[in-house]
């Protein structure tokens, strides 16, 4: 099938001649490669232009668009469509900033947003095109790459020999399993940036990052959104005080959330889709327009023949790798989405760093080792780095959370940013930080504070002197670390300072 | 400002509730106020343990609230147990809400292991309390330990070790389970203090796993953010002087942690960042409960509120729609007596309308009707037993330490928390 995106526009067709150029003529296989990559998205890019410009000869393979899910169908759109609800959402706000009425249109200029965020993406384009690939010096190949053996693959009627190839291939959205929804039809995040006209009403399935940062950005684009979510907290995996926010906002934004709710079945029924819900014993019916499936991610392993280069994967988890990142053909190496847990762009661009280092260079790099802050951007944007507290029983010790409410900066009040927190875990009598969560407008740019800390090995008591500009909202993160300070100091010290002070007046 | 604040007459006018709102014959104790309530389990227990207050303040005799503690046992003695959906319980649980005049399940309720743990706490401590060799009063210690002994505790963990939140005879299980710092360290200390039905020592492991130990305006505490979290388990246990092994750990127990907790929230009210009227020093409370409703207000300069019917309100990360709870702060007194009073006493003043035939529920002084004059903007139109039970409890615990000591006497009680890790701070066991 040949690759498109809708509405194919203007800005889609620029997309489309940046990241799969319709004239585009493969190149002739240079011998044997350093290493041939497989996938174009933010992992093989990144990988394939990080070992080129070391001096490796490198072929990067790709079967649909470079740039991958992140830039078409993934991170890129939909910030570029969050943002175009914040900005309808200050405006509903109008009058804590100015006093006056809210200043709505109505309705928000939905089309516009969509036709923004195509914009947008077309010229982010740029950076991933084909173009600028093999100026950087790597060999792209548009076509679907298949191992032929542990140490060849075929694309397009050419075979390539590697010395080392790195699987990237990524994930797509898992199909749900809700009676009839098939035949009623459904969004994911590869359809839903294809529309330019507003569902009236939109039912998102799943409360993980994609669902609820979708139905908060279409609620504020004007739609009536339904969130169906089937446990009791949004983002599973996140510390319950952040989720409750979450759902409080998306609440206040006017989205329905239906929190411990399953989607039994589905029926199109003259032009709406009509959902049967369950939320333990209470059973209700909505009617929608559109439907948005976020239930998780599919690894893709399909269609590369990984059998035959004796490459062991999963259906469900993926490529199957060990902390070095590599398969089970010491020649092949997996990063980003399709061996990972933790699917995001920048563990893409994190594993295949070490993928190069490991591959080509003899390096010992340990997944493990990492440190990975996560986001969701949602409005309060919610940001994550390192353990969580129901880690610790497991670890051994005890942890300690040092918790400053955003309404303790004075910057998000001035901003009228006060709904969230910072939250600094560390190792009970020590300031060793295990990890952060961070509720704010801003948090996924303050949690990054808290990763160097980490990762440098920064305690908090050293946040504590680290001077941050007045006022600014990741002062918040300095107050956590004044306030360990405080805590050490016991009854005794103070004690011992207060008499000190006295004998100096004396 | 005058702190002098009658705590009998407080006291008084909670234990009346329970009075009023009981069933003669049955025994059964309304949820709240408002005509037509049902039976609220939870209600029952408190109330059964409020009795004990009035008989030592005298506001019943002893043969009295004997005679209620009796018709109340024997009704749940005698109810239906089973998996009929009208049943009052099953496996030795009830239902949340209950028929006041059969005493069947109601609304369709969930067969609730919470309000059975608070059940079996006023159940108990009757049985501790009414000690005489009276065949009446020997009734109540059969009646009280055959129910006990009656609830299957494992049962309601299913295949995790934490306990689910509720049963329906028509849906299974609750997804829900109690898992973090809540006011179910009472359900858990019993489920593990059973001679009959004992939780499995993994199951207060699985509750504990995801406590969060927090720094927040400067007090460290086992956090959870609705103040009754705090309180309900403290009605019935003394927990000054004893500590399991994360208290144990960060020094502290669960006496001094309600305490930093009733401290956060007066810190909260007086930093009061979402600028609710009143909020301040003495002016604090805020836990679960009924509020204004769930609508959207917008005020003088633009900003819009957005209010709340029933829900669990909390500090510092809300939903808060500023609505307070007296009650909440009464029964606070033990830990902080300190705030506490000077808070009862600015509520009496400011806010007589809330202090009528006992402390309201709750009132949102930010959420004024057209033409309305009074300070305390909405008021709850009722009293809720689970308010009123802690009131006289607490305060009584305050005074005498009522029923901390005929606790003391439970061995079930003794049981659990020696098996949660429970010693006394000095290391040794608990006897």
């Amino acid at each position: 099938m040949k690759p498109s995106v809708l509405p194919n526009d203007r800005y889609d067709a620029e997309l489309l001649a940046e990241v799969r150029p319709s004239d585009w003529l493969n190149p002739k296989p240079a011998g044997r490669y350093n290493l041939v990559v497989l996938g174009g998205g933010t992992a093989g890019l990144v990988t394939a232009v990080g070992a080129a410009s070391l001096g490796a000869k490198v072929a990067l393979i790709e079967k649909n668009l470079l740039g991958g899910d992140c830039l078409s169908f993934g991170c890129v759109p939909s910030k570029a469509l969050l943002r175009s609800g914040r900005f309808y959402a200050d405006l509903h706000h109008a009058g804590h900033f100015t006093g006056s009425e809210p200043i709505v249109p109505s309705p928000a200029d939905f089309s516009a947003a969509m036709e923004r965020m195509r914009r947008l993406r077309a010229e982010l384009a740029r950076h991933d095109s084909a173009d600028r690939l093999a100026k950087l010096g790597v060999d792209v190949f548009l076509g679907e790459g298949t191992f032929v053996d542990s140490s060849h693959v075929d694309v397009a009627g050419a075979t390539l020999a590697f010395q080392k190839a790195v699987i990237a291939t990524g994930s797509r959205a898992a199909r749900p399993t809700i009676e009839g929804i098939e035949e009623a039809g459904y969004l994911t995040n590869e359809t839903v940036f294809n529309l330019t006209v507003r569902p009236r009403r939109l039912l998102v399935i799943g409360g993980g990052p994609l669902g609820c940062e979708m139905a908060q950005a279409f609620s504020r684009l004007g739609c009536e959104v339904t969130i169906v979510h089937q446990t009791p907290y949004f983002l599973p995996d996140e510390e319950r005080d952040a989720a409750e926010i979450l759902a409080e906002s998306l609440r206040r934004d006017g989205i329905d959330v239906r929190l411990n709710t399953t989607v039994e079945s589905v029926v199109a029924d003259r032009g709406e889709k009509r959902a049967r819900l369950i939320n333990y014993d209470q059973r209700s019916t909505v009617e929608v327009d559109e439907i948005l499936v976020g239930v998780g991610r599919t690894p893709n392993v399909s269609g590369l023949n990984l059998e035959a280069a004796g490459i062991e994967y999963d259906t469900k988890r993926g490529v199957q790798v060990n902390d070095f990142l590599r398969t089970t053909n010491r020649r092949v190496y997996a990063a980003g989405d399709v061996a990972l847990e933790q699917k995001y762009t920048h563990m893409a661009d994190a594993t295949a760093r070490l993928v190069i280092q490991n591959a080509l260079f003899l390096g010992r790099k340990r997944l493990s080792s990492l440190i990975v802050p996560w986001c969701t951007y949602t409005d309060p944007e919610i940001a994550h780095v390192g353990a969580y507290v129901d880690e610790a029983p497991d670890r051994g010790f005890r942890m300690k959370s040092f918790t400053v409410p955003m309404s303790a900066s004075d910057r998000a009040v001035l901003d009228g940013d006060e709904e969230g927190f910072v939250k600094i875990h560390v190792r009970a009598g020590t300031d060793k930080i295990l990890g952060a969560t961070i509720v704010a407008r801003h948090a996924g740019e303050m949690i990054n504070e808290i990763s160097l800390a980490m990762v440098a090995g920064i305690g908090l008591k050293t946040l504590s002197r680290v001077i941050h500009s007045y006022p600014t909202q990741a002062e918040a993160i300095r107050k956590a670390g004044d306030a360990y300070n405080r805590s050490r100091l016991t009854p005794f010290l103070a004690n011992l300072s207060r008499r000190w002070l006295a004998w100096r007046r004396s | 400002m005058d702190t002098t604040v009658d705590l009998e007459a407080l006291e008084r006018d909670a234990v009346g509730y329970f009075l009023r709102a009981g069933h003669p014959a049955n025994g059964l104790i309304a949820d709240s106020s408002r005509e037509g309530s049902p039976c609220s389990i939870a209600a029952v227990g408190l109330g059964l343990s409020a009795f004990l207050v009035g008989v030592e303040r005298g506001f019943l005799s002893r043969s009295e609230a004997a005679g209620r503690v009796l018709a109340a046992l024997r009704f749940f003695r005698d109810s239906p147990q089973g998996e009929e959906p009208d049943a009052t319980g099953y496996r030795g649980f009830y239902y949340h809400f209950l028929d006041m005049a059969t005493g069947r399940r109601v609304w369709n309720c969930e067969l609730s292991m919470i309000d059975t743990a608070i059940l079996i706490a006023g159940v108990l401590s009757c049985g501790c309390y009414f000690s005489a060799a009276t065949p009446e009063e020997k009734e109540i210690r059969e009646i009280s330990r055959f129910l006990y002994e009656r609830v299957e505790w494992p049962w309601a963990a299913g295949d995790s070790p934490a306990l689910s939140m509720g049963w329906k005879p028509e849906a299974g299980f609750i997804t829900y389970r109690w898992e973090g710092y809540s006011e179910a360290l009472l359900l858990y200390l019993f489920g593990l203090g059973s001679p009959t039905h004992p939780l499995p020592a993994e199951s207060y492991r699985a509750w504990t796993r995801t406590y969060q130990w927090e720094n927040l305006y400067d007090l460290e505490f086992l956090f959870a953010a609705p103040l009754f979290i705090h309180q309900m388990s403290h009605v019935w246990l003394d927990f000054r002087g004893i500590q399991d092994e994360l208290m144990r750990d960060m020094r502290s127990d669960y006496f001094e942690n309600s305490r930093r907790a009733t401290l956060v929230q007066q810190r909260y009210a007086q930093r009061n960042p979402r600028g609710f009227a009143g909020y301040g020093e003495n002016n604090w409370g805020i836990t679960a409960g009924p509020g204004p409703g769930f609508v959207k207000r917008r005020e003088l300069g633009g900003i819009e509120r957005q209010f709340y019917g029933y829900v669990a309100r909390g500090v510092p990360f809300g939903p808060d729609d500023g609505t307070l709870a007296p009650w909440a702060v009464a029964a606070s007194l033990p830990f902080a007596p300190e705030i506490v009073l000077p808070a009862l006493a600015h509520v009496q003043a400011t806010y007589p309308e809330v202090c009528r035939d006992g402390l309201f529920t709750s009132f949102n002084p930010s959420f004024r009707l057209e033409g309305e004059h009074t300070a305390a903007g909405w008021i709850s139109a009722e009293h809720f037993g689970l308010d009123q039970g802690p009131v006289a409890i607490m305060i009584e615990n305050f005074r005498s330490g009522l029923l901390w000591n005929v606790m003391r006497e439970c061995p079930a009680l003794v049981t659990g928390l020696r098996r949660a890790g429970f010693r006394k701070a000095d290391g040794r066991l608990l006897r």
